[in-house]
């Protein structure tokens, strides 16, 4: 069987292999205009209106470079850890394809941008493992073709949006630790704010390199590539398919042969692409048109200086400062805006473990329900930090129930009001006198002779039914826990 | 045309003359060429360029102080340089063609970065010149249109890349032409046809606008009649742009100012031996003794140099120049502009790309094969690797050079003007004839060539062939362009005779 | 890289199709001996000692770059580029199908 890294997640495959993954991760920057030229970066315009001469491959047109781009992917290499190199080099990267309009692409070749970083990914075991990456490089994204049967359609708007190929070392043993290391990788960027990750949209693609190896060898097997993962879930379903693929043949006697696979979502298989002989001879040379990149000292630090604190240390801070368990401590940094919009709140009301409660909880529901994320910027969502505190205090201090607590965040998400207007308003104030409770308390038991016989009879489950009955006369604002204090009290006598 | 390009601009500033009047005089003279059929035209901008004149006119009349140091003069401009059309407007709608079929149909929907600088200045260009496709070859033999003749003799090549500009000129449609380099392709054919041309520095001129061959090659080159002329036109044009990563930030001086008061006490003259050698016709290297001892003469002090990895640079121009338009001229797919194969040889997207791609011309498709060839799997340190270390050497040579001369003087081509389908069956020989000119691209440095006497068309030939004019070469260190215009003028002034062909007045 | 170089009629053939050219069998034949002919004369570089250096590729590095700032500038009008395509229908460029 294939045996897993350390995750324990591989699939059984026949044969005693160990699987060896890279992932090519390509993320869009997000960059106002284009990396070469002033057209806008943004998705979803209609087709071919984001297009010029410059990112058309016009003749006589050039390249000038964006220190937007630039900025982004420096900063995305030394938060991954790597070296971020003083000089790199572009060079053209030559294939025709219809959305490539210049027959090259302007990417960067043996003078990256950066190399040799690493993050951590957390195992299901809390573990952690160390995934390598080689490099980290900038170039420039082709347009897009769509295949009909009748020709194929090119749209030229994405032509020319800003790229970060990030490639890691062989280092993944399971489909499953490749789907950590990318949901890391993405936290990681939009953690920097330096790409939007959006899978759906195309501003993050995945490729792979797949090998699988006999668990007593220490040689990597023969690699093939898995093109077309563009989900998470194609992640994991693509890589098990094909090391099983690759056990197969293994298993038959047959070598794995070096090629690209295309991952098929709607059958649920990979087939490799028809392969051209020339498909790998890109005959890079260095790229002309545009200088080298030097990003010097001065520079490079200054945006390191600039890094945000990154997922996995705000969790660590998240649990030592405010107390919070491992997992809070996870969940409320899964991205930054959730982080800013906890701590927020926790800075406006002593109980984190509370906040965080509701955090996670009826703020994450309120939010989902009106197809919101929690976020306080541009306006804080779904209701505002000192909002939430305010009905914290309500509700610590007694005037309100939980239930009533709930309630009246949902109408604060609707109506933008504070806690205690709503509470006034609607006269959610719950009822702790003792004397004017005793005596609904009272009525209520009085009113069903039948059942309090039962109950002293020995069925205490009528409990509830008391309970229920005093809060109905109550209109649901008695305090639950003096209305059954009170009960037994008086049904004890 | 009668006048030089700054003595009009100064009529027309003076009121003495309108941009209106210098268009007429312009067209009606490429008019009279073009039925000469010496195919130096590709396009003529008629009705543009009169509507262009208007505005010039009414921009003087508005504005006397305004500086328009090229007033009303009507510029040739090579059509591998972005002039702006609109399609739906036929009149406006000249194509930027590249002399090649794949780009027949392009409209260019932009002004380079130096039409730009043209227009501003107030120069109006009155026509698109014929070149060899894509600017590659010796002779404008491989333009898809036809060749250009020389005006001086039409059984023999203008030159090229740029010979439609260089005839444009030495006919006299124009005073000033722009034309462009990679490899000696304005100063060849400005020798062959007995004008001045200059190529700056690289990056002196924006490249933007400029259809690319050899990328780290390329720049827009100057030619006219006079020293003076092409050192306007060059500091009109000149100047670091915001387009191109490559353009030099360094300021423009004034060329122009102090051209005629100076002399050479003083100056450093090097006599690169290299450029002596083999080959050369004596005439020509005779030429050169001339203009040694006029310099000599006159106070300058004369020093053989050696440039060592010279006679290898036709070779590594033709290895990363080479490379570089293979990867240049990728683009044209047929997809997004240009000529596209007819639809019904294409059912797949391979027999569009064979297909369209099967009307480049022969010269390009050699060129194209022989860049991939070089830069493919398993060649590419040995060629373009080999080829950019072997051009770093050149350019120490020159550097080395530059610490005990402040110019080099040599002949710009070996021979004087070859017979059109003489080299054409054997394009080494076409190279070849390069090997003057191409140091200062792998280098990066100016140069520029100035008529310099005409010859019989063969050594020894009798009257009965109309004589060919001669080029010799200045070549100074980066961002010398004010030397060389001064030494070149000084020339110039003392003696070079090249000239007008065909009747053009002077 | 040897000094004598021979160039088959398949590399021919295969830089060709590297290049999307369509030679007819006469060009495979005039190319292949051109080609060798040049690329032996360019194999003379072959004996000179020269290190191979990046920054050679290259001219002489300006003092600092520059850089463009990121600042949308669109191209005032794209349909002038749909105009000038070979075949462009319902807002895309269209070519024929890809088979893959």
């Amino acid at each position: 069987m294939v045996q897993s890294g350390e995750a324990g997640g591989g699939r059984e495959a026949g044969g005693g292999y160990v699987p060896a993954i890279g992932l090519e991760v390509h993320a869009q920057l997000r960059t106002a205009s284009k990396i070469f030229c002033g057209c806008r970066a943004t998705y979803g315009a209609p087709a071919n209106t984001q297009i010029c001469p410059i990112c058309l491959g016009y003749p006589g047109t050039l390249p000038v470079l964006n220190r937007s781009a630039v900025e982004l992917a420096v900063t995305a290499a030394l938060a991954l850890g790597c070296t971020a190199h003083e000089t790199s080099i572009f060079a053209r990267k030559h294939y025709f394809y219809p959305d490539l309009p210049k027959g090259y692409q302007i990417s960067q070749y043996d003078r990256p941008l950066a190399s040799g970083g690493a993050i951590d990914i957390v195992l299901e075991d809390g573990s952690r493992k160390r995934i390598g990456i080689t490099r980290l490089h900038l170039e420039e994204d082709a347009g897009k073709s769509t295949h009909t049967p009748d020709g194929t359609l090119v749209d030229f708007n994405r032509c020319g949006i800003p790229l970060i190929e990030i490639v890691s070392e062989p280092d993944l043993a399971s489909p499953r630790e490749a789907y950590l290391y990318l949901a890391t990788l993405k936290q990681t960027l939009e953690y920097l704010d330096v790409s939007d990750c959006n899978m759906e949209e195309g501003s993050l693609r995945c490729d792979a390199n797949v090998s699988i190896r006999p668990a007593v060898q220490a040689a990597l097997g023969i690699k093939t590539e898995v093109k077309n993962l563009n989900s998470f879930r194609y992640v994991e379903d693509a890589l098990a398919f094909e090391i099983e693929r690759q056990a197969a043949r293994l298993d038959g006697g047959r070598p794995v042969v070096h090629e690209t696979l295309l991952w098929d979502s709607v059958r649920g298989e990979a087939r490799p692409m028809r392969s051209k002989e020339e498909s790998h001879d890109y005959r890079y040379f260095p790229e002309p048109d545009l200088e080298p990149l030097v990003v010097a000292g001065g520079w490079r630090e200054e945006l390191r200086s600039r890094l945000p604190e990154l997922p996995q240390a705000k969790a660590a801070r998240f649990a030592d400062r405010y107390g919070l368990p491992a997992y809070d401590a996870g969940v409320l940094t899964a991205t930054r805006a959730l982080a800013d919009y906890f701590e927020a709140a926790a800075a406006r009301f002593p109980d984190p473990k509370e906040v965080s409660n509701w955090v996670m909880g009826e703020v994450l529901r309120v939010a989902n329900e009106r197809g919101e994320a929690i976020a306080l910027e541009p306006e804080p969502r779904p209701v505002s930090p000192d909002g939430l505190a305010a009905l914290l205090r309500l509700k610590a201090g007694g005037k309100i129930s939980g239930s009533a607590a709930k309630e009246v965040l949902g109408i604060m998400a609707r109506t933008g009001r504070t806690p205690a207007e709503i509470v006034a308003e609607r006269g959610l104030e719950q009822v702790s006198d003792a004397a004017a409770l005793a005596a609904e308390v009272a009525a209520v038991l009085d009113d069903h002779p039948d059942e309090v016989a039962a109950y002293r009879g020995g069925k205490v489950g009528l409990l509830g039914f008391f309970v229920g009955q005093v809060m109905r006369r109550t209109k649901g604002q008695a305090n639950p826990e003096l209305v059954n204090e009170l009960l037994k009290e008086r049904l004890a006598r | 045309m009668r006048r030089e390009a700054t003595a009009l601009a100064r009529a027309v500033r003076s009121g003495e003359t309108t941009a209106a009047a210098a268009v007429e005089e312009s067209l009606a003279r490429i008019a009279e060429v073009m039925a000469g059929e010496l195919h130096a035209f590709l396009s003529v901008r008629e009705d543009a360029a009169r509507e262009e004149a208007t505005e010039v006119d009414r921009r003087v009349a508005a504005e006397p102080a305004a500086a328009l140091p090229l007033a009303g003069v009507p510029v040739a401009v090579k059509d591998n340089i972005a002039v702006a059309g609109d399609r739906l407007d036929p009149p406006h709608g000249a194509a930027t063609t590249c002399g090649s079929k794949l780009l027949e149909p392009y409209v260019s929907p932009f002004d380079a970065t130096a039409i730009r600088r043209l227009r501003r200045a107030g120069a109006i260009v009155v026509a698109k010149t014929n070149l060899d496709e894509f600017a590659m070859g010796s002779s404008t033999e491989n333009s898809a249109f036809g060749p250009t003749l020389n005006p001086h003799d039409r059984g023999r090549v203008a030159g090229g890349s740029s010979g439609g500009s260089a005839a444009a000129v030495a006919t006299g449609c124009v005073p000033i032409a722009l034309g462009s380099e990679t490899g000696g392709s304005v100063r060849q054919p400005a020798a062959f046809c007995g004008v001045v041309g200059v190529k700056p520095t690289y990056g002196r001129v924006s490249r933007f606008g400029l259809v690319a061959f050899g990328s780290s090659f390329d720049q827009i080159g100057t030619l006219a009649r006079t020293v003076e002329d092409a050192a306007q036109l060059l500091a009109v044009i000149a100047g670091v742009d915001s387009h191109d990563e490559t353009s030099v930030p360094d300021p423009v001086e004034d060329w122009v100012a102090g051209l005629d008061a100076w002399d050479p006490r003083g100056l450093r003259i090097g006599w690169p031996v290299e450029y002596f050698g083999e080959g050369l016709d004596p005439r020509i290297r005779s030429a050169c003794e001339t203009a040694r001892d006029r310099l000599t003469a006159a106070g300058a002090d004369v020093v053989e140099v050696s440039l060592p990895h010279a006679s290898y640079g036709i070779a590594v121009y033709y290895v990363v120049a080479i490379a570089e338009a293979s990867s240049n001229l990728a683009r044209y797919d047929g997809v997004r502009y240009g000529f596209r194969a007819p639809a019904p040889t294409h059912a797949t997207l391979q027999d569009l790309y064979f297909r369209t791609r099967a009307a480049f011309g022969a010269e390009v498709k050699r060129r194209i094969m022989l860049g991939t060839y070089v830069l493919s799997a398993g060649y590419y340190e040995a060629f373009y690797g080999k080829g950019t270390a072997v051009r770093a050497r050149i350019r120490a040579d020159f550097d080395a050079a530059w610490e005990r001369v402040d110019a080099l003087l040599s002949p710009t081509t070996p021979t004087p003007a070859f017979r059109i389908g003489e080299k054409v069956e054997d394009p080494l020989e076409m190279y070849l004839n390069d090997v003057y000119t191409v140091s200062a691209n792998l280098a990066g440095i100016p140069a520029i060539s100035i008529p310099y006497g005409r010859v019989p068309a063969r050594v020894g030939g009798g009257a009965d062939r109309p004589a060919l004019p001669i080029g010799i070469q200045i070549m100074g260190p980066a961002l010398a362009e004010k030397r060389l215009f001064r030494i070149a003028r000084f020339l110039e002034r003392e003696g070079g005779k090249g000239g007008a062909a065909d009747g053009s007045e002077r | 890289m040897a000094a004598e170089i021979t160039i088959s009629a398949d590399d021919v053939r295969h830089i060709a199709g590297l290049a999307r050219l369509e030679l007819t069998d006469d060009e495979v034949e005039r190319f292949r001996g051109e080609l060798s002919k040049i690329l032996e004369y360019v194999a003379q570089l072959e004996s000179i000692e020269a290190a191979v250096d990046a920054k050679d590729a290259g001219a002489d590095l300006p003092p600092a770059r520059r850089f463009r700032k990121d600042r949308v500038e669109p191209w005032p009008d794209p349909g002038t580029l749909h105009a000038e395509a070979p075949d462009f229908a319902g807002g895309f460029f269209r070519v024929p199908r890809v088979v893959e």
